[in-house]
């Protein structure tokens, strides 16, 4: 560790505080806001109950992103917002004005820097993902290249196109799930389906046993000796390739270009409006890594939308109109097959069973 | 600038029209000669369908277990830019409110000292400089700590915390949720950059119940805005709305209680005791409903991603919790919860087994009598309904003749 020499050392400080970086008119009216109005999928406005208004301009960014796009947006946020913006949580850009005459120019300039306006109400936000084999040990696929990939066609549906509600995609690489895929109106889920290799010599030396063994949900990894030493042995058929052992244990890779590849859920939500917050489930349990462009995982997710802005009433969520129609109409609108992986057999598997002969024939 | 690397197939992914990663890998490539490796390693593994990083690696800055992750390559002879390649969390501002003249300052250490690569933001919430090598780490820590910025959370540490809009810019905020983020993350800094807990912890603070942050999918403790008294009403608007669309299909009809009724001569009439917050009518009429004035929260707890034993979401803890009262005395009541919570989870959990997972294990009674909270009909979505009951007590016959 490097020592910087006459520095003073300063620590343990936190963020640096919010209200150094806010509008003034949001600092006036912080806590007053009366009402907002969606002007249109770009631009979105926020009354105060003095009459006040803050203007938000969203733009869509591709969450990994150099030193010059920000500074591309600070040039922006200087000449059209007194240098005032934010981020969402799904990786948006909103810059915030005062100044009403201000929008129209702006739009025109992130037009010329190729910069999609949109995201706001019954459209695609932004996919939510994670690194991916740009900058993570872990990843059975990439998740910028999906991502691009699924937002070049989708692109439509978040500048302006309308849907039945919000739709919300998300991209994990692995089953860590860095971010909250798993309640996602449509999710897809970078998976392994091959038992991870054992490297006994790694095992050995690298690797805390205990910690090894607990680390499988399944508990199909068992204490096992190598020369003499504490190793582990691992009953394959039990293996349901979570690849938690690899995370605790470098000595069992699991990554396997063969068999790697994407699941993809559908339905779920975290919003409490209306129905309760629910898990994604599975529709597609396995489709081929086929970079650069995963043309059959597009084709998936665009086969979902397709089927849901047909079928879905105005207001209702994927899951929402999945809930209306019943699975198996799901599964024949969409042409998914349904096979013996998509019923649960895991902890709390028993739950979701049709016990009742409520069945549309 | 000449590439170093011939990447034919990332090249595809600089068509169409969403903004392209691979355009932004180049573009800081043109600032930090390091990251042009990156491109050749990233083509390589599109190549091969398989990842090049290494398993892990401990680095860090002095006096802190946490905020940076290690990352090496395993090409590192062919790919030399990219042998250290670690990631810098640095922890956002409550909310992601910047200005400009701040954010260049920031990328511009990530131009000098690293790839010039980020991450705006990393899924929990931290700013994320990817890429840089163990020698420059401090130097890095530093000239971040000079803007007043700190390292987030990572390991088996307290995450970084992280919140919605809320008050600065949303009216159905019911609760500071960027003032509560921020004074929790500075009264347990300890916690988040010296990790000693058995796996992570994560607070997600969302002000209403559309929960911006997802709170409810993946934080262990979710906050999540609420109010006491009646939603607000203005008839008038309600009106409007009724000349825009069919306020009984679009509204009435899609209240989960049943708890709304309207008429044109009686206007609109909610039984606010049924009501579940769930936001659905305020949402599709903001102009006409408010929450009401007496907001707080809904503490719950337990979320989780799969790993290990499968994915969580949070149950009610505390249904509600008066967090403007509290916010008065720093917030004092919130923290004794999270320090029984910890206490317990330290007492009786084990390695990598986050919250939800121990009170599954030891169940959700024993879990709350423990750090002193009542039973609630409020936690379930039903009582049980199975028999096979735990009951703790019995009589015997001479106990009961002497009673």
């Amino acid at each position: 560790m490097a020592e910087v020499q006459g520095a003073k050392r300063i620590t343990d400080i936190g963020p640096h505080n919010y209200n150094d970086f806010l509008h003034p008119v949001i600092k006036k009216n912080y806590g007053k806001w009366k009402y907002h109005e969606i002007l249109s999928p770009s631009h979105m406005v926020h009354v105060s109950e003095d009459g006040d208004k803050i203007h938000t301009v969203r733009v869509g960014s591709p969450r990994l992103v150099s030193s010059s796009f920000i500074k591309d947006l600070c040039d922006l946020a200087d000449k059209y917002s007194d240098g005032y913006l934010r981020f969402t949580t799904r990786n948006n850009v909103e810059f915030l004005l005062d100044k009403e005459e201000n929008i129209k120019p702006l739009l025109n300039e992130l037009e010329k820097l190729n910069l999609p306006a949109g995201g706001i109400g019954n459209v695609v936000a932004n996919i939510v993902h994670t690194q991916g084999w740009v900058h993570c040990h872990t990843a059975a696929s990439d998740a910028s290249g999906v991502v691009k990939s699924l937002m070049d066609e989708l692109y439509g549906y978040y500048v302006g196109a309308q849907l039945p509600a919000k739709v919300r995609v998300a991209f994990a690489c692995c089953l860590n799930m860095c971010g909250a895929v798993h309640c996602s109106d449509i999710a897809v889920l970078g998976i392994h389906r091959r038992p991870p290799r054992l490297i006994p010599e790694k095992i050995t030396n690298l690797c805390e046993i205990p910690s090894t063994i607990a680390s499988c949900p399944t508990n199909v990894i068992r204490p096992d000796t190598f020369n003499g030493k504490p190793s582990v042995k691992l009953v394959e058929e039990g293996c349901v390739f979570c690849g938690n052992c690899f995370t605790v244990c470098p000595g069992m890779p699991i990554a396997d270009p063969l068999n790697d590849g994407v699941s993809i859920w559908v339905g779920g939500k975290v919003s409490n409006a209306r129905s309760k917050p629910t898990f994604s489930k599975l529709a597609v349990p396995y489709l081929e890594n086929d970079p650069p462009r995963w043309p059959k995982v597009v084709e998936a997710v665009k086969t979902i939308l397709d089927a849901y802005k047909k079928g879905a009433h105005k207001g209702e969520r994927v899951g929402e109109w999945i809930e209306r129609i019943g699975w198996p109409r799901f599964f024949k609108a969409t042409g998914f097959e349904f096979t013996k992986y998509h019923i649960d057999d895991y902890r709390l598997g028993e739950a979701t069973l049709n016990y009742s002969a409520q069945v549309r024939q | 600038m000449s590439k170093k690397h011939q990447t034919p197939l990332l090249d595809e992914l600089k068509k169409g029209k969403w903004p392209s990663f691979v355009r932004e890998i180049e573009r800081a490539a043109e600032k930090s000669e390091m990251t042009d490796d990156l491109l050749g390693q990233v083509e390589q593994s599109y190549r091969e369908k398989v990842v090049h990083w290494k398993h892990g690696g401990m680095v860090g800055v002095k006096g802190y277990g946490s905020g940076i992750v290690g990352r090496f390559s395993d090409l590192p002879e062919k790919y030399p830019g990219i042998k250290e390649f670690h990631t810098v969390r640095v922890n956002q501002t409550a909310g992601f409110f910047y200005t400009s003249d701040m954010l260049r300052k920031m990328v511009d250490i990530g131009e000098k000292h690293a790839s010039a690569l980020f991450n705006f933001h990393g899924s929990t919430g931290d700013i994320q400089l990817l890429g840089a090598k163990t020698s420059e780490l401090e130097t890095i820590f530093q000239e971040y700590t000079k803007l007043g910025f700190d390292l987030g959370g990572s390991g088996s540490a307290l995450r970084t915390p992280s919140c919605c809009v809320g008050k600065a810019r949303c009216e159905f905020a019911n609760f500071d949720s960027m003032h509560m983020c921020d004074g929790i993350t500075q009264a347990f800094q300890d916690e988040m950059h010296r990790p000693v807990f058995n796996y992570k912890f994560k607070f997600k603070f969302s002000a209403c119940g559309n929960d911006c942050t997802a709170s409810i999918a993946r934080a262990d403790l979710s906050v999540i805005g609420t109010w006491k008294d009646d939603i607000r009403i203005d008839q008038e608007a309600v009106k409007d709305y009724g000349k825009k669309f069919n306020l009984h299909q679009y509204v009435i009809d899609k209240c989960p209680t049943k708890c709304m009724s309207y008429s044109d001569e009686g206007g609109l009439k909610i039984e606010n005791s049924n009501c579940s917050r769930c936001m659905h009518c305020i949402n599709t009429m903001p102009k006409a409903l408010r929450p009401g004035t007496k907001g707080g929260a809904t503490i719950l707890i337990g979320a989780k991603a799969p790993m290990v034993s499968g994915p969580r979401l949070s149950m009610v803890l505390v249904p509600f919790y008066d967090v403007e009262e509290d916010a008065k005395n720093d917030y004092a009541w919130f923290k004794d919860l999270i320090s029984k919570i910890w206490e317990f989870w330290d007492e009786y959990g084990v390695s990598r087994e986050r919250i939800g997972e121990l009170i599954q294990r030891v169940g959700v009674g024993n879990f709350i009598e423990s750090i002193g909270l009542e039973p609630l009909p409020e936690m379930v979505a039903n009582p049980r309904g199975n028999p096979f009951v735990l009951y703790e007590e019995y009589v015997e016959a001479d106990e009961e003749q002497k009673g």
